[in-house]
This record gives structure tokens, sequence and C-alpha cells, in this order.
């Protein structure tokens, strides 16, 4: 995959609000990955369009966007995603690399997984594009360990309430109807929007997570961007 | 002078919007309470019938009870559009579960774009409206039926009646979108107080076929319409007939149109249909004079019951189950379609420009969380020194870190005793001791920094003070006044504002710096012999391990 290389500074620049969300859910370690995708699913839906096609005299149609219901096996919840197979692929292995990570030696079980909305703006050679971010949700990750099964069926329901309340909370900020990216036209619109995927455009977007160790220092592991569309110096 | 107010066209277009946001809403509610996965396909190119870029399809039935239900109107202040949820129990008892709100206020935005923000907004307030439907207690319960109780729904325009929810009711508010006519709210209120669901013994009993006639004896509102089920069995085609919504025809084409962003072009063309859109969504042959639709569902097995199943006379004003949605008054009426001589009306489409988008600009303290603590502040060190990587430095991670050490360090020191190091953000070893507010200090004005790669840092530094703007290069972000919420600190004589422009470029991070790490290294140096003699010591243990592993 390309390098995820692609912030320079850049000497003036007019101020760039990047608004900020922090969601918490405690889990136990077969729920993270519904409960993660299920907020970052619902987070996309908000943020994906259909995909554009330009014609001539600077319009564009907007293609549809087609929406599912996932079920999910250890919560007692459900959601509603885009019905795009790329982008849950994608969201999966995200996740999935989060949740192996959490599992992974040296962590109590703590983290957090970050979904990064940005813009890019080119910039002259010999510097790179620059990633501005506009919106950032974080989703902290605690894992609880249980002990019984009485205390596991308490917990499918009582996560499944606290995704409910995720959902509503998700929802109210995306109603504040706050910074959206300009939009573009056909020569930026890759500036703006992910424009790899076959039937839906999302909104340019990177995942990175990081991980809390025992020892309470963190482990950051970056993940590479999932959608190719980076330069490298 | 622009005139402020809506053209004529803007004012058609609204309309329209409006009429089929709240019948996409209808369907979308109800959708989600058939006790059904709901499931469509995204499609790339426009077909030209799907509102709002969103695949959601039309159960005739229900677009047939919201047009009647509206009967021409569209929402306004003091008339609500309700649709009302409800369970209703094989032994005959009933509840209201929710009444989902479509309301008007009279908060006018004067200045929003009808063809282009309205409607992006609009659709945007569909797709919360998927989500918010899945959250509330009864889409659990609408999962669940068929056996000891059905979910029934009722349409009704007019004043919101939230009475029959019982006690402590909640409401959850899936959005709102303003326009130039006035402010369009969709919200639900639940009920909570399901007791009596919890008391009672439910007996399996098979599912509920056929007619069951049903007298609300005690309904207080004997003018109101007549209620549906969720969901639908298969029939005959006999059944229930309903046109292919004579609206549908009218299409929406989503055509927008960018322009550069020195202008601010709106055009508004006509498109011309040869093919009708598509329709009908269910698996039934509905005839409609003579003519037979037969389209397949791609997911929900949505499907009809007969109407043709003795339904009363007219004087049974009430509802009847399983019924295929039948007009209770008039049953097996057919209507035909098209009440406007059949000639689909040529749609407009919505004209988008690009300057529309512009609307305010959120300051960054909107929505940030002030979390009490982070699991530790190295792991923000590490986040924003892990430039090497590549990764964009998150400016959420430096966001928290300053207003983790806003919370303690400001409240008892005066300004000048507040050095950097005490500080839990980064480099901070090598920031001025005295947080000074002049223009030499190298924090307002870094000297080049190439090995931090934060965007957030360089888009964020202004060469000049807050809210100047800069030129049409930089049309993409606009410079706002930084007036973030709540920065008003009356201790320290800086507001967060400018606190943070100080603080945005923070110089390396003192542990690269060859002095503190050749400190540590001789101290390191220092301790080893020590290590080693210890190591020596249980020679035998290590030796013992390394045969486990081979």
């Amino acid at each position: 995959p390309p390098s995820t290389r692609c912030c320079a500074p850049s000497s003036a620049g007019p101020a760039m609000n990047c608004r900020a969300e922090v969601l918490e859910v405690s889990v136990e370690g077969r729920q993270v990955e519904e409960a993660v995708l299920a907020v970052l699913h619902t987070i996309l839906l908000h943020r994906s369009t259909g995909k554009f096609h330009y014609k001539k005299e600077g319009t564009y149609s907007i293609g549809t966007v087609g929406t599912q219901d996932v079920d999910c096996d250890f919560i007692d919840f459900a959601y509603v995603r885009v019905s795009s197979e790329e982008l849950d692929r994608a969201l999966r292995k995200a996740v999935g690399e989060f949740k192996d990570a959490l599992r992974g030696s040296g962590s109590d079980g703590m983290g957090q997984i970050s979904l990064e909305f940005y813009q890019k703006k080119k910039s002259r050679w010999p510097f790179s594009d620059e990633c501005i971010p506009w919106e950032l949700w974080t989703i902290k990750v605690n894992v609880v360990n249980l002990a019984n099964e009485q205390e596991r069926q308490i917990c499918r329901e009582k996560v499944g309430e606290k995704l409910c309340e995720k959902i509503i909370n998700i929802v109210e900020v995306m109603n504040r109807h706050e910074y959206l990216p300009k939009m573009p036209t056909q020569s930026e619109v890759d500036n703006v929007f992910d424009t790899s995927l076959k039937d839906v455009q999302p909104y340019l977007y990177k995942i990175s997570y990081q991980i809390t160790d025992s020892l309470g220092t963190s482990v950051t592991t970056t993940m590479r961007r999932l959608i190719k569309d980076t330069l490298a110096l | 002078a622009m005139d402020t107010d809506l053209s004529s066209q803007d004012r058609k277009d609204l309309d329209k919007f409006i009429k089929f946001f709240a019948l996409k809403t209808v369907q979308v509610i109800v959708q989600a309470r058939l006790g059904e996965k709901i499931c469509t396909r995204s499609s790339s190119s426009p077909t030209g019938s799907d509102w709002f870029n969103l695949a959601i399809k039309d159960i005739p039935e229900v677009t047939h009870e919201a047009k009647k239900a509206l009967a021409g109107q569209l929402p306004a202040v003091g008339r609500s559009m309700c649709v009302e949820i409800s369970l209703k129990t094989s032994e005959g008892d009933s509840m209201e579960l929710e009444i989902w709100c479509l309301e008007m206020n009279e908060k006018c935005d004067k200045e929003i774009k009808v063809s282009y923000t309205v409607y992006n907004r609009l659709s945007l307030l569909l797709k919360s409206l998927l989500a918010i439907t899945r959250v509330t207690p009864a889409y659990r319960l609408s999962r669940k039926q068929g056996h000891e109780y059905v979910i029934l729904y009722r349409i009704y325009f007019g004043e919101v009646q939230l009475s029959g929810l019982g006690e402590g009711f909640q409401t959850v508010r899936v959005g709102t979108v303003g326009t130039p006519v006035g402010t369009i709210t969709l919200s639900c209120a639940y009920r909570i107080n399901l007791a009596f669901m919890s008391t009672r013994q439910f007996e399996r009993t098979p599912p509920i076929m056929g007619i069951i006639i049903d007298h609300f004896v005690d309904r207080p509102y004997p003018s109101s319409s007549p209620m549906h089920p969720c969901n639908y069995r298969a029939g005959e085609d006999n059944g229930a007939v309903y046109p292919s919504v004579e609206d549908s025809q009218e299409v929406c084409t989503t055509s927008f149109s960018t322009s550069p962003p020195s202008q601010c072009v709106f055009t508004v063309t006509k498109a011309h249909f040869q093919t009708p859109p598509p329709v009908v969504t269910d698996t039934l042959k509905v005839p409609v004079m003579g003519l037979a639709f037969s389209h397949q569902l791609s997911s929900s097995r949505l499907s009809y019951q007969p109407a043709a199943l003795g339904v009363g006379s007219a004087d049974m004003g009430y509802p009847v189950l399983f019924a295929g949605g039948l007009n209770a008054a008039h049953p097996h009426q057919l209507i035909g379609p098209g009440k406007e001589g059949g000639v689909p009306p040529v749609p407009s489409q919505p004209a988008h420009g690009t300057q529309a988008d512009q609307e305010r600009m959120c300051t960054p303290l909107d929505g940030v969380h002030y979390s009490a603590a982070t699991p530790s502040s190295s792991e923000d060190t590490e986040t924003v020194s892990n430039s090497s990587e590549g990764k964009c430095g998150s400016p959420h991670d430096l966001l928290e870190t300053i207003f983790n050490r806003k919370v303690g360090a400001f409240v008892n020191k005066p300004i000048n005793q507040v050095t950097m190091a005490n500080l839990d953000i980064p480099f901070a070893m090598f920031a001025p001791k005295n947080v000074e507010l002049e223009d030499n200090d190298p924090m307002v004005n870094p000297p080049e920094s190439p090995e931090t790669e934060s965007p957030l840092q360089g888009s964020l530094h202004s060469e000049g003070s807050s809210g100047s703007s800069t030129g049409n290069t930089h049309d993409d972000f606009v410079m706002i006044d930084f007036k973030p919420a709540f920065s008003k600190d009356d201790i320290l004589p800086m507001d967060l504002g400018t606190f943070y422009r100080e603080f945005q470029n923070p110089p390396q991070l003192s542990s690269l710096s060859i002095d503190i790490g050749a400190q540590s290294m001789a101290e390191d140096l220092d301790s080893l012999p020590e290590k080693l003699a210890v190591h020596e010591k249980n020679v035998k243990e290590f030796d013992a391990f390394v045969e486990t592993l081979q």
C-alpha cells in the first residue's frame, strides 16, 4: 500500500477547524468488532454520498445510496449501514486489526480507534500534499472480562443500550450542520471524496488506532490508509 | 440588492422537497417497524426516482395513507405530520409505543439555498432517521412481532397527541433543517413504561390469520384515521389495489452544478424522461387500470394481505387488522393512477452551486470533549511525535492535552508560574520557561520545523491576526474569528484561542535532543555492571529457560 506520508507544513494558511468527538464504550472482547463497526458505519452513513457523475457545463449528478440493516450476534443491537461491500470490507479490515492489537500481549484491554475525515490540499513540488482534517471521531474502547454466563447476558443488553445512546449522540452531531467541505469541481473531487469505491462515495477518511499497554504507555500503531490516493514525496 | 423573498421556482422546489420528504419519512418509519431487515442497493447511476439520493422503497399503501392524511397540505406551524406506532396483542390489548413527529416551526433561514443545501440536509436527515428508527425500544419489539402481538401504524396530520404514551415518555430528536419558510423538525416521543408487557404471560399462539375486526371502544379520537398493520401477508392479486403512486412519476432528478469558486451560478434545467421510473415495490401484480406491473423486491419480504375478505361496512370506522391496509370506509375502492391526467409532470432538478455549501464554520472547540483524563499524556506525546510514520498528527490529541492542562494547571497558578515543563503537552521541555505573549515568542512564530508533519500545525498557523481572510487561493477554508466557546478565563490574561495558537507549533521533542539523551545514556551505562552481576548469578535459570524454548 502506498505511503501515508501526505502532510507538509505550510507557511501560511487560513485557520482550519477540525471538530473532534469522543465516544467511549466498555465491551466484552467478542463485542469489540461489532460495537466499533456499528459506530463507524453510522458515521459513514452520514458522511457518504452517491457517486458523482460530472457532465458538461460543470453540472453533476449524484448516484443513489442504498442502506441495509445489520444485526449484531454478540450484542442486542442492530444498526443501518450503507450498502457497499467494498466499504464494509475496508472497515472490517481496520476494525479486525484493532481488535487483534487490543487482544495482543501487553494490552490491558484499553485502546482507541479514530476515524478522521480530511481534505487534500495540493502543494507545489517538492512538498507533498497536505491532509487537512475537518472532523475526527475517536472511539475509546475498554475491554472487560466477565465471569459467567449471566453476566454476559446482562452485558449483551447493556452494551446494546449504550450503543443506542452512541447512535443518538452521533446523529446529534451530524444534525449540527457544521462545516462540510465545499462540493468540489471535477478536478477537485479526489481532494474531498474517496472516489475509488464503485457504488458510494464517502468523504476522504482514514482510520488509525492506538493501544494502551499495561504500563500505561501507548503503543502507537498507525494504520496505513486503506484507499490509495496519497502522493508520496 | 438580493431579493430576500423566495423566488417562485425556489418556493415550488421547496414545497416539493418537503412533500416528498414527508412521504419518505413515513416510508422509513413504517418499514422500520415491519419486523424484517431492510436492504436496498446502492446504484452509482442515478435512476431519477430516488429522492434525496437514497434508495428508499415506496410501499404504495403507505404512501397512499400518508397522502390521505396530508390531504394536499404540507407540514406547517401547528400542523404536524405524525406517525403513531402501536402494539396490539393477540388478546386485544393495545398500547401506543411511539409518535414520530414531522413539524415545522417559524424560525426561518432566509439565506439558505433551497435547491442545494436544503435538499442535501433533508437527505442527511433521512439518513439520521434510518439510524434512529433502529435504536428506540419499539424496533426490537417490532422484530419479534407476529405471534403474540403485532405492530400497527397510523398517520395523522394536525396537532401532536402524546397522551397515549403513558407517563415519563422520552423524546429523541432526529434532526432539523432550516428553510426559508420555517425549520423542519423531526423527532420521536416513545413510551418507556412497558410494564404491562412484562407481566403478561404470553402463550404461543399461531400467527393471526384472516380478518380481525377490532373496535377500539375507548378510542379518544373518533375521527382518527385507521390503523394499519406494519407487516403484510402474501396474497392473491385480487386484493387491495393501490395505484402506482402517481407522484412517483414526478421523479426527482439529481443534477447539480458546480462552478468555479469565483462564480456562483445556479442553473435549473428541466429533464426529459423517456422511461417511466420503477414504482411499485412488491411481489404482487397490482393491476392498475388494466396495466399490470410486476416488480421484484430485492430484499425484504413485503407482501400484501388481500382485502377481499369481507371487510365490514362503512359504519365501522375503526381499524381492521390484516386487511392489507384497506381504507375502512371504502373497501375495494379502485383508485386510478394519475389524478393529474396521467401525464408525468416535468420535474425540475435541484441546482447546486459550489458556494452554497459554505455555511458557518465551527470553531474547533465546539463539540470537543474535555475528557477528564487521557490514559496518559505520554500517549499523546507519542502520537504527535510519531510523525515519521507519516501519519497526520492527530489534532484531537493535541487539543486534548491542552485542555487537560487547562483544567489543572490554570486553576490556581498565576500565569508566570505556569512553566511549560509542568505541562503535559509535547515538547514541553523546549518551550520557553514563561508563557509570553509577545510576537518574538518562538511558539507564536516558530522557526522552520521540517520534522513535525502535523497538518493542523501547518494549516492553523496564521501569519497575522486572527480574523484576517486570506486570498482566493485558499477558498476551501475560510478564516473565522477565533471565538471558542467558554474560552474566557479570568485567571489567565489571554483567551483560549490565543493560547491555542501560541502552542500549536511545538518545538522538537526533548528526548530527541542530544544532551538529555546522552545524560540518560550515561546513567544506563553506569548501572550496567550491577545488572550484569545479577544476571550472572541467575545464569542457571536462564539456561534452563532457553532449554525449554528449543
